[in-house]
């Protein structure tokens, strides 16, 4: 093993050198259409959002003769909402209903490349994005209705899909379009509308989505059924690393339906005219193939030994102000987290067909162009003879079965060219083969001085890379598999203003000395890479359970303790909500109840929020309850607020989920954790009694990404509620049962 | 093989053993039940047969010959949705939506057996079927409203008979 090596890039450093990085997010004040607007700067501004790489407005909105618009995004439907909220934003600039938008979604042929819809990114650099662009298209409009009209532009106003002016004269969108009118750079300095002019940003519109899917409507890639479509299924190896040593070929061939199967190195699959026929065929194959595994897995009781003895690099996360500083005492704590699984309801799938050398998969990845270039890779043709369209999918919360299983279409396809071919994973396949969310060790150090105050802070991770993401053929499981072997991506330890294990590292409180280190684990035995929030979901557990171990020891009220530390006035708002909303109190509780709070603000810089709750401590069981939560959270300017709550909701659950129960169980050589009952979820039962959130919007304030906000702070007030219950500290995700038992001596 | 869908009687050729999922999704092409386990583990693919939810992937299709079947697409339409459908919409409860249609139809089960279900039994009766997005809240809150419009539709409608008779 390499010795590390501390490389002298910082993550301030980083911010501070590319400081208009962070301001292209931003809605500049000036920027802002006002009564009196302010001068254009003299320098040329970076272009918000998406449009600095994509910046032909035409790429992002087109309007027809009929007047009828449809608007590009690179983006896709994950469940958040954006096919509506994005909606919404075209349309408040645009002058027009959202309902009358027609939305493309990421597809390889027609919208922009956004990269991946991942890290909470969609209304802060899609939103931001279309914003600018239809508020420009707008003025375009009124200037070519001035022209027509012969009515100066400050007469002039957009209006429901018109320009109108002084004495009735109007004339509709339709008529203003001329040859690549749109065909145009964006501009910086385009003026949005005022929020007090509002008719869709911010207001209550439904989910375009939600009536097909409560109706039985085609709303997902699983329910795609093309004219003479196939059914394929394929057989996965028992084990990462095992090699095919052989499998019955002419039996399987010959049973009812089957059409094909392809074999490629240790890729094995099947095709069937009906789908069940293919999944007895698969099972068939499963029960001749014969496999050469070998043991290459960590022992999953010492991941922490494993992380510290594989460390590849240190990065620097942040080094600011002095290494050590005298106090009044000074406490140490380390935190652990399992691995975890995105744990998709629906089990990827994608329908993929080759027609005419140009290979069309539907599929719902994050990444349809990144998701192309491995596909391309793999197969050996060049991007453009693929197209990946993106169909909705069943949740993914981050990098889970998609892109792989988008890549067995594709595969399994060429064997069957112009017919289109269904891939459906079955439940153990996903459970075994996605990337789960690494699993990390964390150690902090704080000095306090003799008022309890914070005056330096060391905190160590160790964790892999939490992005392994396409890439390269090499970073789909097909890819790897088949006889090619790509490899796979070479882990880079990386550190960006974003954050990837390191996401959150620094806490947000006011400390004036700080190192923060990366103990970079390039070695992957376990499949890894994003799962929502990635680091930031264990670094916000550690950080926040162990400044309630900080209130303790400066005997202090632990909410009080953070604002002491916090000068931001946004982090302190929702901090304040939350405990004004909650009741938060010291007043004694029934015996095993207890009140935990946390926060933190998403990436450092996205939004903000807070979370209180309540939870009881069954000691005979080790069951941990938790009953009442209280949510706060700043995105800034709220384009829809209720699935700003919805996604607030869903991440509290899903990581009271992941927090009380979840870690992927393996042996030296297999994964184990191949259904449901062997991984846990949350389920009704253990539901919280109450679950509130409440956004604080600020209209005209740039967009915070916040789907992924929750995930830390929940798992915090979970911890911090079990102290207060117990009296008791746990140190590692999850909290089970039996770790439950173990801490109070059961 | 005969099977009665929503009211409709369908004649469909399968192996007797297929699961009734791959029936409904394949032959029949109703998209509302979901292959999420095969396991009958997480209730995206429940559907009602005689009144009482099933999980589609474990049912065999020849157990259910001559029952009544139910899926999602039977309690109403896009352009008329049910009170089920129309609690889950005015609820926005949904995130992704895939286990929605498992949900919606072991809630439908419920309220068709117990129509004055309490919270505590509707979250009882849900425990076989997962959500991963954490929709659970407004899943609940939904349920009982459609029971509160079901109910109400049943008041109306016994109200209707008993000035007519």
């Amino acid at each position: 093993m390499n010795a590390p090596d501390f490389p002298d890039v910082t993550r301030r450093g980083f911010l501070a050198g590319a400081g208009a990085l962070v301001v292209s997010f931003t809605i500049p004040v000036h920027a802002q259409e006002a009564a009196n607007p302010a001068p254009a700067p003299a320098k040329p501004l970076a272009l918000p959002g998406s449009l600095a790489d994509t910046p032909l407005l035409d790429a992002w909105i087109r309007i027809d003769a009929d007047g009828s618009i449809t608007v590009f995004t690179g983006k896709a439907e994950l469940g958040q909402g954006t096919k509506t909220s994005l909606r919404q934003i075209a349309a408040e600039e645009l002058e027009i209903e959202p309902a009358a938008i027609r939305l493309i979604t990421a597809d390889t042929a027609l919208t922009p490349d956004e990269g991946y819809t991942a890290g909470s990114q969609t209304i802060q650099n899609s939103g931001t994005a279309i914003r600018y662009a239809s508020a420009q298209v707008r003025q375009i409009l009124v200037a070519k209705a001035s022209e027509k009209l012969g009515v100066p532009v400050e007469q002039l106003k957009a209006q429901a899909g018109k320009v109108v002016g002084p004495g009735g004269v109007v004339v509709g969108y339709g008529a203003l379009v001329a040859v690549d009118f749109l065909h145009v750079n964006a501009a910086a300095d385009t003026w949005l509308k005022a929020p007090e002019t509002y008719h869709a940003i911010g207001k209550p519109f439904a989910r375009v989505d939600i009536p097909a899917k409560v109706t039985g409507g085609e709303a997902f890639v699983q329910d795609m059924r093309l004219p003479g479509m196939v059914h394929a299924r394929v057989v996965r190896p028992p084990s990462y690393a095992a090699k095919l040593t052989g499998f019955n070929e002419v039996a399987v061939k010959a049973m009812p339906g089957v059409v094909a199967m392809v074999h490629d190195g240790d890729f094995l699959a099947v095709v069937a005219r009906q789908e069940f026929q293919a999944v007895k065929a698969m099972r068939a194959l499963a029960m001749t193939a014969t496999w050469q595994e070998q043991a290459a897995l960590p022992d999953q009781d010492q991941i922490p030994a494993f992380l510290e003895k594989s460390v590849a690099k240190v990065g620097i996360v942040t080094s600011v102000g002095a290494d050590t500083m005298p106090g009044a005492r000074t406490i140490e704590a380390q935190f652990t987290r399992a691995y975890q699984m995105h744990g998709s309801i629906g089990p990827s799938s994608a329908v993929a067909i080759v027609d005419n050398g140009l290979t069309t998969v539907w599929t719902h990845t994050q990444g349809v162009y990144p998701d192309r270039k491995a596909i391309a890779q793999m197969l050996d043709v060049p991007p453009e003879k693929v197209r990946c369209i993106h169909a909705e999918g069943s949740g993914c919360y981050g990098h889970n079965g998609a892109d792989d299983a988008a890549a067995d279409a594709a595969l399994i396809a060429q064997a069957l060219p112009g017919t289109p071919v269904r891939v459906q994973w079955m439940r153990d396949q996903e459970h075994l083969w996605e990337p789960y969310g690494p699993a990390m060790l964390t150690r902090t150090s704080a000095t306090l001085d003799d008022k309890g105050s914070i005056v330096s802070w060391h905190y160590d991770l160790w964790s892999n890379n939490h992005g392994t993401r396409p890439g390269s053929a090499g970073s789909l499981i097909a890819g790897r598999l088949m006889a090619k072997h790509f490899a796979p991506d070479p882990a880079k330890l990386q550190i960006s203003p974003l954050g990837n294990g390191d996401r959150n590292a620094i806490p947000l409180y006011d400390v004036p000395n700080q190192r923060v280190n990366w103990h970079f684990v390039a070695d992957m035995p376990v499949r890894v890479s994003a799962l929502r929030g990635l680091g930031a979901y264990c670094n916000v557990f550690s950080i926040e359970s162990f400044m309630d171990e900080l209130a303790l020891a400066a005997n202090a009220d632990r909410v009080e303790y953070r604002l002491r530390h916090l000068n931001d006035a946004r982090a302190r708002k929702v901090i304040e909500v939350a405990a004004e909303k909650f009741g938060w109190s010291n007043d004694p509780m029934p015996e095993g109840r207890g009140r935990g709070f946390a926060f933190a603000k998403y990436k450092n810089h996205a939004a903000y929020l807070a979370i209180a709750l309540e939870a009881d401590v069954d000691r005979d069981s080790g069951a941990i309850a938790i009953s009442h939560v209280v949510c706060a959270v700043d995105c800034g300017e709220a384009v829809a607020p209720d699935s700003i709550v919805n996604q607030t909701e869903g991440g509290i659950l899903q990581s009271l989920s992941w927090t009380l129960y979840e870690a992927v169980h393996f042996d030296d050589t297999r994964i184990l954790s191949a259904d449901w009952s062997a991984y846990p979820i949350l389920r009704f039962s253990a539901v919280p009694d109450s679950l509130e959130v409440h956004v604080v919007d600020n209209p005209g304030s740039p967009y915070l990404g916040v789907a992924e906000a929750a995930q830390g702070p929940t798992a915090g007030a979970i911890a911090n509620a079990f102290r207060h219950a117990t009296g008791k500290r746990i140190h590692d995700l999850p909290y089970t049962r039996e770790r439950v038992k173990a801490v109070l001596g059961v | 093989m005969k099977l009665s869908v929503n009211g409709v009687p369908h004649e469909v050729e399968a192996d007797p053993a297929t699961p009734l999922l791959y029936v409904l999704r394949n032959d029949l092409k109703l998209n509302g039940a979901k292959f999420g386990c095969g396991l009958g583990q997480c209730g995206a693919c429940t559907v009602m047969v005689d009144g009482k939810a099933v999980f589609s992937c474990l049912t065999p299709v020849m157990l259910v010959e001559g029952r009544q079947i139910k899926t999602v697409e039977g309690l109403g339409t896009l352009d008329e949705p049910g009170p089920m459908q129309a609690a889950f919409i005015e609820e926005q409860a949904a995130q992704c939506g895939y286990c929605i249609a498992g949900m919606m139809m072991r809630a439908q089960a419920l309220l068709e057996a117990k129509p004055d279900a309490g919270d505590a039994d509707i979250r009882q009766a849900l425990e076989p079927n997962l959500c991963r997005c954490g929709t659970h809240m407004r899943i609940l809150r939904a349920v009982a409203r459609a029971r509160d419009k079901m109910r109400s539709t049943s008041a109306a409608s016994s109200g209707t008979t008993g000035r007519a008779s």
